[in-house]
């Protein structure tokens, strides 16, 4: 029992090693190194036992090994890209898989009838074709490791991504159907078989989808239900997968189908309804199980090709196998894509072709199919695990991929910083390609798939989602967006502070850089999220330039209207609530009536414009003045919720969504969020019945001196709580979380910002006025029924900058406290007291 | 429709937009189509109301610049072919047309027509200049009304600041191409697709 046991702990201890050594996996892919892993272990097992021990059953396979791969994809799958390429993805995975299976296999056979084989090759047409059906199976994983590495364009990686997951499925269903047929013998096979075999295809892989479709919807309604067990959400995830997984299985449809689609579609619902540590484990989980299931796979590689009993070696299948399986590919590749163009906006060039038949690598499922084949039934069965074992090994010429991805010059996914022009021009592009669609009268894909979504808002998210998490969802993705950057800001400043006097270590480097080492999909949805910020390029500019560059960016993000289709491969569409569209359509829809009636009064553009300027400010100013005194009942019938837990203490400043949150008793109940500190409200009720923005404490009669303020940082504690959402690495957010970590490193930066000067007797107002300064961020992420949000936009965004313009070394040492916060942790618990004091203070008042 | 679509559109007609845009002889027929059906008044052009009609533009933010670019200067009606003209702006580049002869004139969907095309949105006064109050307006119309003026205000500053490089605090035309979207897939991001 032992051996086994080192057996697997080896390869894994090992894997730790090499990805802990980035310059190993820089030049050698995972996958190789499993290999060759395998192949050393195997080789130990064979001298220690004398023979193979181990043996790959097709029960263990097919029942624990090959779920947690397929889910783990299947889950991961960046599901915008995907059904943005879907058509793409799924021409390749059916037609190419199809296509490569009876060439290969039908090639093979005129190969051995033609007497090129060794005559010990006892196959029939079904034998090879078995054999072609199961080494089409395309699994590039060492090219995926590459192309995340050198950043090719994201729909070359989004359709070679896809169609490997997709086209496992179809592998299996195929070899599925072939071996019945070679089971019951070519004698006893009937043209009406054939039929079957055909029907029996369709009628497994979509019944195998809409098997998975439905526990994707058990799934995403159950963890609905679950915020009282925060504790199982995981488990639920595993289980019904598995579960859907079994069910297709029992009633012989495609079990891998059924959990690919499973992942797919209960991933969105599923995140936004389970806690951010369920994320977490499930995350981990099962990257863990799935690579675990692929490193036990490469094991059994290793351990079969040393075991010289175990196959037998044909020259001619072997050159025929390999010559075969990659001009079929080429060929496959080449004449889909030709049909594909006609329809693709962007086609797909030769170079992209080139690197997609370079990219037809075999891998743990071809090889793990093969063995399971079942000797007496095929007779050939120990050449073909040769020639498996050969073409697998072949994956290592996936390393040579870079080079030729270089020197063909495929287009790169740019990862320059992105600019406030660009961002800007693009958004302004959107909006214009919509109307231009919109004259030609031309609804395509974008036109159903905004009906999707309008399904999908109107009726799937709101029987799916927690109400908290519907409502909030939107919001989720802006402040996401805006923490990424504030990151990438502080990464930024603390390049300013030490002056990079060293090339420093930036301390959320490791995070994102392991990050890419062990997992390829992960990277993949990382760089396929169109707002997620390259920190490594952002690490060679420092400068205050970049700082504002980003206030900007996030201020634009959240305020600029959403165009009703994007080309950009960005996830946030579906974050993107069906109010706020209604409200902005609306909004533009006003604008643009009163523009017109402007130019029919007067031709003058710029009389015009400046007048309905006018108009708007004076709307605004009516919102704002409805919207303060609503603020104020809010505040009045608001509920705190003060309770405490062990560790670090956390203000949180509710604003209005969060408000309604508590009252509805949807609040997280895992948030790390200790209480909301009652001071606070009472303050900023004080400060906002009077309704007058004079009251608004303008900056200057606030601040503490800046040494006082680092001495008693409030955020110091917070830190702990707010790592988590800043690393790069947090794709998925609990909403409230990251409004309340976004609240309060503004708060915090505000604070921090003021000019010196202050006795420690105010040290309530800096609480309270952190949260009047931070209502503007939040009104640009706020609905419109919760608009009351932005009271005093203007006063208060005017204090905002020219504090922040006043000393511009204040946010820098501010910056650096997220990135440092893991330490921190360990060190804060102490000061949680002094702060508690502080509280008390500030609710006397 | 179709068909009297195609015998109001005379062959020689559908040849010059041909060459002039680079349409093919489905697409130009089935835009004639939409043409016509976009034309309430039935008098072969379209006037303002006339795309003010469609119920998407109304509420895409910048419905109203994106309808005066179809209007010739001066002008508040445009024909078929004016309306090819600026359609072809969005015609996605073919391969074959990237390596043809370079002495022709500019095909309109050239990457910087194109940017042109994007420019003029903004260049109001056609000074082939981007200022800010021009750069102001357009962020207006695209930012929802919860964000300050003096904000924009920063934010177009800004704008101007980073793409500004002869140091007349606007955005011209080589700055917009050079400075601004040099890095941008424009070939990509200004094109759609046209049915065949």
């Amino acid at each position: 029992m032992l051996c086994p046991c080192a057996c697997l702990a080896d390869p894994l201890i090992l894997l730790l090693v090499f990805h802990l050594s980035r310059k190993v996996t820089s030049v050698v892919p995972e996958s190789c190194l499993l290999i060759l892993l395998g192949l050393g272990l195997g080789g130990i097992v064979l001298a220690v036992a004398k023979k193979a021990e181990y043996q790959l059953e097709p029960n263990m396979f097919f029942l624990f090994l090959l779920p947690p791969i397929v889910l783990d994809s299947g889950y991961f799958m960046p599901s915008r890209l995907f059904f943005d390429n879907i058509g793409a993805i799924l021409t390749y995975a059916v037609v190419g898989t199809l296509w490569n299976s009876f060439a290969t296999g039908t090639a093979l056979w005129g190969l051995h009838r033609a007497g090129l084989m060794d005559p010990g090759v006892e196959a029939g047409l079904m034998d090879f074709l078995l054999f072609g059906s199961l080494i089409s199976a395309v699994d590039p994983v060492a090219v995926l490791a590459v192309f995340e590495e050198v950043h090719v364009n994201e729909t070359l990686f989004i359709i070679v991504f896809g169609e490997s997951l997709l086209n496992d499925a179809v592998t299996v269903v195929l070899y599925k159907v072939f071996n019945s047929f070679v089971e019951l013998g070519p004698a006893h096979i009937h043209a009406t078989d054939y039929v079957k075999g055909v029907a029996s295809f369709f009628l497994v892989s979509l019944g195998g989808t809409a098997v998975g479709l439905l526990f994707a919807f058990l799934l995403a309604l159950i963890t609905r239900f679950t915020k009282r067990v925060r504790i199982i959400e995981p488990l639920f995830v595993f289980l019904l997968a598995y579960v859907a997984y079994l069910a297709a299985e029992m009633v012989s449809l495609s079990a891998i189908l059924a959990v690919t689609f499973c992942g797919i579609c209960c991933k969105k619902y599923v995140e936004a309804n389970i806690s951010q540590k369920s994320r977490t484990t499930v995350k981990y989980t099962m990257k863990t199980l799935a690579s675990s299931s692929e490193t036990i796979i490469f094991m059994f590689l290793g351990i079969s090709a040393v075991d010289t009993s175990k196959w037998t070696w044909d020259t001619a299948l072997v050159l025929g196998t390999l010559f075969f399986i990659l001009l079929f590919r080429a060929v496959g590749v080449v004449l889909q894509t030709y049909v594909l163009n006609r329809f693709r906006l962007i086609p797909l060039d030769r170079i992209d072709q080139v690197v997609m038949s370079y990219g037809g690598l075999r891998g743990a499922v071809a090889f793990a199919l093969v063995i399971l084949l079942d000797r007496e039934k095929v007779k050939a069965k120990d050449y073909f695990v040769a020639t498996t074992i050969v073409v697998v090994f072949f994956t290592v010429i996936g390393l040579t991929i870079k080079p030729l991805v270089t020197w063909l010059k495929v287009k790169r996914s740019d990862h320059h910083k992105p600019t406030l022009n660009e961002e800007l021009h693009e958004h302004a592009f959107d909006h214009i390609l919509a109307a231009v669609e919109d004259i030609v009268g031309h609804h395509g894909y974008h036109y159903w798939r905004d009906k999707w979504e309008q399904f999908d808002k109107k009726y799937l998210s709101q029987l799916l989602m927690r109400k908290s998490a519907y409502r909030l969802r939107d919001e989720i993705w802006d402040v996401y967006y805006k923490l990424n950057i504030r990151d990438a800001i502080s990464f930024v400043d603390q390049g300013g502070h030490v002056h990079s006097a060293a090339k420093l270590a930036l301390p959320s480097m490791p995070s994102r850089t392991s990050m890419s080492e062990s997992s390829v999909t992960n990277l993949l949805r990382e760089s396929g999220s169109g707002a997620c910020l390259d920190l490594q390029v952002i690490d060679t500019v420092r400068s205050r330039r970049d700082k504002e560059d980003a206030a900007m960016h996030h201020v634009l993000r959240g305020s600029l209207y959403k165009p009703r289709r994007r080309y950009k491969a960005s996830y946030s569409r579906h974050f993107i609530s069906p109010d706020k569209q209604e409200r902005q359509d609306k909004e533009i829809f006003r604008q643009n009536m009163k523009r017109r009636l402007e130019t029919f009064k007067s031709t003058k553009h710029n009389v015009c414009s400046s007048k309905s300027k006018a108009r708007l400010k004076e709307k605004g100013r009516k919102k704002k003045n409805i919207s303060l005194t609503k603020e104020t009942l809010n505040g009045k019938t608001h509920r705190t919720v003060p309770w405490q837990d062990a560790a670090p203490v956390l203000v949180m400043v509710s604003s209005e969504e969060e408000e309604s949150d508590s009252s509805e008793t949807e609040k997280e109940d895992d948030e790390g969020i200790v209480f909301v500190a009652r001071a606070t409200d009472e303050v900023l009720q004080g400060k906002t019945t009077p309704g007058s923005l004079d009251v608004c404490p303008s900056p200057c009669i606030i601040p503490p001196s800046p040494t006082l303020a680092e001495k008693e940082l409030p955020w110091k504690g917070d830190q702990a709580d707010l790592a988590v959402y800043v690393s790069s690495e947090t794709t998925k957010i609990v909403p409230v979380d990251m409004q309340k970590a976004w609240n309060q490193s503004i708060s915090s930066l505000e604070s921090i910002a003021s000019p010196p000067g202050i006795e420690s007797g105010h040290q309530h107002r800096r609480f309270a006025c952190p949260v009047l300064e931070e209502q503007p961020q939040s009104a640009s992420q706020a609905m419109p029924e919760q608009s009351s949000c932005f009271q005093f936009p203007s006063h208060v965004s005017k204090s905002g900058r020219s504090q922040s313009d006043s000393s511009p070394d204040g946010p820098e040492q501010q910056e650096l406290q997220p990135l440092m916060a893991t330490e921190e942790q360990g060190r804060m618990p102490p000061s949680a007291e002094p702060r508690w004091l502080m509280f008390n203070r500030a609710s006397h008042l | 429709m179709g068909s009297r679509a195609s015998t109001l559109l005379r062959d020689e007609e559908i040849e010059e937009i041909k060459k002039e845009t680079g349409f093919s002889h489905s697409q130009i027929t089935r835009l004639y189509s939409r043409f016509t059906s976009l034309d309430k008044g039935e008098n072969g052009t379209l006037s303002r109301e006339d795309f003010q009609r469609i119920p998407e533009l109304a509420i895409n933010p910048l419905g109203d610049r994106i309808i005066n670019a179809f209007f010739p200067e001066g002008e508040d009606q445009v024909n078929f072919r004016g309306f090819m003209r600026t359609l072809a702006h969005f015609r996605p580049i073919e391969d074959n047309e990237k390596s043809k002869d370079q002495n022709g004139p500019e095909p309109l969907n050239s990457r910087s027509n194109k940017l042109h095309f994007a420019f003029r949105l903004y260049d109001l006064d056609k000074d082939d200049k981007i200022s800010r109050d021009e750069l102001l307006q357009v962020l207006r119309m695209m930012v929802g009304v919860n964000i300050s003026d003096e904000q924009l205000g920063s934010i177009a500053d800004r704008t101007i600041q980073e793409a500004d490089q002869d140091g007349d605090s606007a955005i011209s035309f080589a700055e917009f191409v050079k400075q601004v979207l040099e890095k941008v897939d424009v070939e990509q991001k200004m094109s759609i697709r046209f049915l065949h």
